[in-house]
């Protein structure tokens, strides 16, 4: 095993491409993350997808990108893990270079959502979930959010109004960042008369349905300072799971696989959760933000919305979240979303967050959650010093 | 997204008579049937009925529709929390929105869950109702 850096990334503004396919997207994203990292090259290319093949008819997309980058030959697969296939595409590179089966990787997130109406994208999202069991069941990923989040408050005693500054503290951040989806700041009076969707979830709970695609070049640390003046490592690289169905899980209320995940990810990277300077969540949904920081350790069981209500996920808080606009701003393009948290760090750990710089940042995670919670994968990384 | 009838067909003892398993090694009752038991991890193939009485866990009404549900829109989804311990995931019957609460007693009833078109399949299966008749603890 050997130590892997981040010496290169690429993003392409989050929102609703009309006139760019998915090839396009891709390979602007792809193309980015070389000339950051100066290299034209790679041994491997892994495509974190979710759902190209039912949203655009078009599979297959390991072959397709290398295709559309000039890159034929190199081998080249897409991973797929429902939300997490980003992170999960990162995992794959970062095993291949750590393993020392390759040396130049470029690990690409993309996903198109715009080309078929809400209503058969939302169908197709609840692809993650259970389909002979909750799907069936005329249940959509909102609802599912839904009925986490009524029990949580029954549970809890939490309001409603209590989640606000998730959507609000994501909203903020995203005001200034150029390829965020959404650059509109909101009140607490607009988050209490959102519509709802599936009550007690509203339209400012869900992040928004998108297209957009991130990548990351991959190295061997040991040569990260020769090829990149800003190299990130890799401090920790985990994956947790749990069962499929919400209702299959002995606890609802706890992301296992987020606890799984992040006290893995803690452990390769010998740190505590108090080490973190930020953390780009899943917040898909408000509730999952608050279930994933009290998995993680940022918060008791039940408490996660203590830390968006004392505003200690805010830029100057104590632990900063979704730094450039989290999913709910930024925009959640479902296969792209893993890539772009790990973007988003690494500007983070170069100093390059602009008007969102978090200080003193020099330990970042992301945590990138598939479906209902089933898959959670966790990344640690961190500033490479000279 | 387009319903299979050998699906419908192979999933009948579930959707219609909530077929579980029982674990013969610690009498975990387990739904829907998956051969293993997730408690103790040994084999578990023996089946075991569910009475389809429980309790409701979480809801929420769902005012738009996935593709394929939206005539059916609005409607209410729970979590119910079956007697004998396994939780599922169905459609609340026979009750107004806002006369749901958590811990509300409800029973198994058979409904139509969805149609595809005139000339389409129709797909039966459980949903959930308030208990008629208090339950026996």
């Amino acid at each position: 095993m050997r130590d892997v850096a981040i010496i290169g990334v690429g993003q392409t503004p989050v929102g609703e491409h009309w006139t760019t396919s998915i090839r396009h997207l891709a390979f602007e994203a792809a193309s980015h993350a070389l000339r950051d990292a100066n290299i034209d090259k790679v041994d491997a290319v892994y495509v974190g997808n979710m759902l190209s093949g039912e949203i655009t008819g078009q599979s297959h997309l390991g072959a397709l990108v290398v295709d559309f980058m000039a890159l034929n030959g190199v081998e080249a697969l897409r991973i797929e893990s429902a939300c997490a296939s980003g992170a999960a595409a990162l995992r794959v590179g970062y095993l291949a270079i750590a393993s020392e089966l390759a040396d130049l990787v470029l690990v690409l997130g993309v996903e198109k959502m715009t080309d078929t109406s809400g209503r058969q994208t939302t169908a197709m999202l609840a692809m993650a979930a259970d389909a002979e069991y909750e799907v069936s069941q005329g249940i959509s990923f909102v609802a599912l959010n839904a009925l986490l989040m009524r029990r949580y408050m029954h549970e809890y005693g939490w309001q409603r109004q209590d989640f606000a500054n998730f959507a609000i503290n994501a909203h903020a951040n995203g005001m200034h960042n150029p390829n965020a989806m959404f650059h509109m700041k909101i009140s607490p009076e607009a988050y209490a008369q959102a519509a709802m969707i599936a009550e007690p979830v509203g339209l400012l709970d869900a992040s928004p349905v998108c297209d957009g695609a991130a990548a990351v070049v991959l190295a061997p640390a040991r040569y990260a300072h020769i090829l990149s003046p800003a190299p990130v490592k890799i401090r920790a690289s985990a994956v947790g799971t749990m069962p499929l169905a919400v209702h299959d899980r002995k606890d609802p209320l706890t992301l296992e696989s987020a606890r799984l995940s992040a006290q893995r990810a803690y452990k390769q990277a010998d740190v505590q959760p108090g080490d973190i300077d930020f953390f780009e969540m899943h917040d898909a949904f408000s509730i999952m933000a608050a279930l994933s920081l009290e998995a993680s350790g940022f918060a008791d069981k039940g408490q996660g919305v203590r830390l968006a209500l004392d505003g200690d996920i805010m830029l100057q808080g104590r632990l900063p979240t979704g730094t450039m606009g989290g999913l709910k701003a930024r925009g959640h393009p479902v296969g792209a979303t893993g890539i772009y948290q790990i973007v988003e760090s690494v500007l983070q750990l170069r100093g390059l967050a602009g008007p969102n710089q978090v200080g003193n940042a020099h330990l970042g995670m992301a945590q990138n959650i598939g479906g209902s919670g089933a898959t959670v994968i966790t990344h640690i990384l961190e500033a490479m010093d000279e | 997204m387009e319903h299979k009838v050998a699906h419908d067909w192979r999933l009948r003892g579930q959707r219609y008579r909530l077929e579980g398993e029982v674990c013969e090694h610690c009498g975990n009752k387990i739904f829907p049937p998956r051969d293993i038991c997730p408690e103790c991890h040994q084999p578990a193939k023996k089946p075991y009925t569910l009475s389809g009485r429980g309790e409701v866990y979480s809801f929420s009404t769902l005012s738009s529709a996935p593709e394929g549900f939206e005539a059916y829109a609005p409607y209410t989804v729970a979590l119910i929390k079956l007697a004998e311990g396994p939780m599922l995931t169905a459609q609340l019957t026979d009750v107004a929105p806002n006369e749901v609460t958590i811990g509300m007693p409800v029973e198994m009833v058979t409904r139509r869950i969805r149609t595809q078109g005139e000339d389409g399949v129709i797909t039966y299966g459980y949903k959930f109702r308030p208990a008629l008749v208090a339950h026996a603890q």
